[in-house]
């Protein structure tokens, strides 16, 4: 039995059978799917990536408006082709640790307020020049100068120097970041010559694929970077992203094999796609996170009883089983789950419990008046569903929810963060410093919740300059407690990435920091 | 001056007129929009910061009725700016999606109108039989399904299971004729399907109506035969009317589109216009108002100058 295993590994390694026909005979061989799935992947990576062919995915979230600057990215296609064309300082892994790319290596003083990193020698950008510290230290003050309106301004905010010296660039903070290194590795910061100054918008970078044609909106084709300096990436010849932002489209696209690839596939039909012929679906739990967020300093939610009495009436499991379809895992009303490292998986799991519920609500005072929540489609998909499903819990015990449905054009304007209780949507950030720097701060611009809080902002600044992981991890605990009991976050559910593969694909890896492999599918996967 | 030539004139003055009204209801239709275009650029993403900045950049500090003056001046001179998201030159970008759309319209009207006319001298031919009763039955329930449903299910009868055609129909510089018409092959099934049935009842009734008078009679009498009767003699008088239908349908076809470009991933200008409205990206939203202003004005222009050289009366005026 062992053999034949084995030559069913090779053959799939070498892409002479499809998936579900390995998986098939495995199971005939009393091999369980699960296995069978894994022993694929390890025998493909055995074999090793083969180069050449023409990759192509139909991607949501392209605009006739988007332009390649990397301070602009906001959708998937944008930030796609920012993976295609660029590379940045450092990079997060698939398994949350840190990686180097531009950087050769990265070290900090011991106080965690000076970060240098060694610029690598020989790379190129895709216009001759060779990289220098120079183009880094430009690239930089880009996104952090007075005029950037860069979507990375917020994180460079804590930086109060940087400087080149010799081959090492480093930047200077106001206050010690042991996490500064997973900060550069933001997409956004991708590495341009002359920092992109005289033309941002250029699309040229050291990365492993260069600009063919680019048509907002409709196609990008990009062409394989023969000067690359990594020989780990970059397998097909050439890449072409498909602006293709109607759903039922991408599932016919990707099922009449127009491309390989299509991201955000609804969890209403992903059970559907992974039994068509030739085509998967590989789901990918990450830190994104749909939420009904309260303003701790509106009435009526100023009342912690009023939001505990929210939190317990929701009902978790039935939104992950009904709005995900299982694609997902419950939320425990505080913005980290185990995608993040240093998460602490003790904190216990909160469960729906009307009799609780009924007593908070009693305990506020409430005077009865519907409690308004605004909702639309775009604020998550499902949003409208989610949020009936909350209203009919809530009514159970006893607590009048009101439903507002408010147009999809202008929500994130006039609606979020304006309107004191509303469904909105998380992507997540590499770290929970991050995160919770960008909407628990007091002075975060972004703090939805309204969450002010002296105490918990001291904690955030200790652990920030912690460098034993055993003593931030606690800190990071208590922090996410104080969250989950008194802030104004309800969080049912944490979304995965649905991703629709056709099974000429090979080389994929489940990676929880970001939707399709961390937008790195191009340079990381080929073609059978 | 030849009436005609006064009245194309007189059209054209009008139509200018017309455009120039339009451009200010969109203006100010824009204006009304909740967000503008520094918010919806940077999406939930913004910071104050950064939409100060932007803000400062794309000059939307200034009043919005210096804009509007600043924008006619531009436009009057020719220039028709860049777009305010992503710095792309509007004439550009905007030519390749606008030639793009009279492809796809062009294409769609080939097939549709030779297509409808013919059918309604078939219904009338057949007037109250089965065939008139069949092209009536089929056509209008394929206007009453929506057209996006159509497009779904041709997309997956033919494009996913037989595996003809593609769903994608997405065309561009460095496809041949013959590809970029394989491209586009689904899309104008599913307008040809959209637009046929209102020409051809419109063909039908018009014929019919010049059926009841006392030459077409004559013409029977004469011997001919009733396809040469309802071609040469019925025809000519019923053209007016049929020419207006289909100028209304080619309009459709230009500016009406954009859930089949969605459908069928098509880069027409429909979908320009929408993603350049979701984000408050004034020029662009004006020079594609002006061109659809512009098709929906000519296209009823010719169809007035048709229906009066058409008709001798109107021709020769006493």
């Amino acid at each position: 039995m062992k053999d034949q295993i084995e030559y069913l590994k090779k053959r799939v390694g070498q892409g002479r059978i499809t998936r579900r026909e390995f998986v098939g005979r495995l199971g005939a061989l009393g091999v369980s799917a699960a296995m069978a799935n894994v022993m694929m992947a390890q025998a493909v990576r055995a074999e090793g990536p083969k180069k050449g062919g023409h990759l192509k995915m139909g991607s949501v979230g392209g605009e006739s408006t988007n332009s390649l600057d990397p301070a602009a990215a906001a959708s998937q296609v944008p930030y796609y082709n920012l993976n295609l064309f660029g590379d940045t300082l450092v990079e997060v892994t698939p398994d949350g640790s840190l990686g180097n790319r531009l950087a050769e290596e990265v070290s900090s003083s011991p106080d965690a307020k000076t970060w240098m990193f060694k610029i690598r020698k020989g790379v190129e950008f895709h216009n001759g020049k060779t990289l220098t510290p120079e183009d880094v230290l430009r690239t930089m003050e880009r996104h952090s100068n007075e005029d950037s309106k860069s979507g990375a301004l917020g994180i460079m905010r804590g930086i109060e120097s940087m400087k080149v010296e010799g081959d090492v660039f480093s930047v200077t903070l106001k206050t010690p970041n042991a996490d500064l290194p997973y900060l550069m590795g933001d997409y956004h910061l991708q590495i341009q010559p002359d920092g992109g100054f005289d033309n941002p918008g250029a699309g040229i970078g050291t990365g492993p694929y260069i600009l063919e044609a680019d048509e907002p909106g409709v196609r990008h084709l990009w062409k394989r970077n023969p000067n690359y300096w990594d020989d780990s990436r970059g397998h097909v010849d050439s890449v072409e992203i498909l602006v293709i932002n109607d759903a039922t489209a991408r599932m016919a696209a990707l099922q009449s094999g127009q491309v390989h690839l299509v991201n955000r596939v609804d969890p209403k039909v992903a059970a559907l796609v992974d039994r068509a012929p030739g085509v998967r679906v590989e789901s990918d739990s990450g830190p994104g996170h749909y939420v009904f967020i309260m303003h701790v300093d509106t009435e009526p939610f100023s009342k912690n009883d009023l939001r505990l009495a929210l939190k317990y009436a929701i009902d978790r499991e039935e939104m992950v089983d009904k709005v995900l379809r299982g694609y997902g895992s419950v939320g425990n009303d505080m913005p980290i789950n185990a995608a993040y490292p240093l998460f602490d998986e003790s904190i216990p799991q909160r469960e729906q419990n009307l009799e609780k519920a009924a007593e908070h609500y009693r305990k506020s005072g409430h005077d009865g008046s519907p409690i308004i929540l605004r909702v639309s489609d775009v604020a998550f998909p499902g949003a409208i569903e989610a949020a009936q499903l909350f209203q009919q819990s809530a009514e159970a015990a006893g607590i009048p929810l009101e439903l507002k449905r408010e147009p999809g054009d202008g929500y994130w304007s006039e609606v979020w963060n304006k309107q004191p209780f509303c469904a909105s949507y998380w992507s997540g950030r590499p770290v929970q410093d991050q995160m919770y720097s960008t909407a628990y701060l007091s002075t975060a611009d972004w703090n939805d919740t309204r969450w002010k809080r002296e105490d918990f902002d001291k904690i955030l600044l200790e652990a920030r300059a912690e460098l034993d992981p055993d003593k931030r991890k606690a800190l990071y605990s208590k922090m996410g407690r104080m969250i989950r009991d008194e802030g104004g976050l309800i969080c049912p559910m944490f979304n995965d990435f649905i991703t629709g593969v056709s099974d000429e694909v090979r080389g994929w890896v489940n990676d929880p920091t970001g939707e399709t492999m961390s937008g790195q599918w191009s340079s990381k996967l080929w073609l059978a | 001056m030849h009436p005609v030539v006064k009245l194309v004139v007189q059209r054209v003055a009008l139509g200018l007129l017309l455009l120039l009204a339009a451009s200010v209801l969109i203006f100010a239709g824009t204006m009304i929009l909740p967000g503008d275009v520094a918010q919806s650029i940077l999406g939930q993403s913004a910071t104050p910061e950064a939409l100060a900045n932007l803000r400062a950049e794309l000059g939307l500090n200034e009043p919005p009725v210096t804009r509007y003056f600043n924008w006619l001046f531009g436009v009057l001179q020719g220039d028709l700016g860049t777009a305010l998201t992503n710095g792309q030159d509007i004439a550009t970008s905007m030519g390749r999606r606008l030639s793009n759309t009279l492809f796809l319209a062009f294409w769609a009207a080939v097939v549709a109108v030779p297509l409808a006319i013919f059918l309604g001298l078939l219904s009338v031919l057949y007037r109250d039989r089965w065939p008139d009763k069949l092209i009536s039955a089929v056509s209008l329930a394929s206007i009453s399904i929506p057209e996006f449903l159509i497009g779904y299910v041709l997309m997956y009868f033919v494009a996913v299971q037989l595996g003809w055609f593609s769903t994608v129909a997405m065309i561009n510089d460095s496809m041949s004729v013959l590809e970029k018409l394989n491209a586009i092959a689904l899309p104008v099934a599913v307008l040809t399907l959209v637009v046929l049935a209102h020409m051809m009842r419109m063909t039908r009734a018009a014929i019919l109506n010049v059926m009841q008078s006392a030459y077409i009679e004559t013409a029977e009498l004469k011997g001919l035969s009733a396809f040469r009767v309802i071609f040469r003699h019925a025809f000519p008088n019923a053209i007016a009317p049929v020419v207006n239908v289909v100028m209304l349908n080619l309009a459709y076809l230009v500016v009406g589109v954009v859930v089949i470009e969605v459908v069928f991933v098509y880069p027409g200008m429909g979908q320009y216009l929408v993603d350049h409205v979701s984000k408050r990206d004034v020029p662009v939203v004006q020079a594609c108002g002006l061109v659809f202003a512009a098709v929906y004005i000519g296209l009823n222009m010719v169809a007035d100058i048709v229906a009066i050289l058409a008709n001798p009366r109107l021709r020769h005026p006493k």
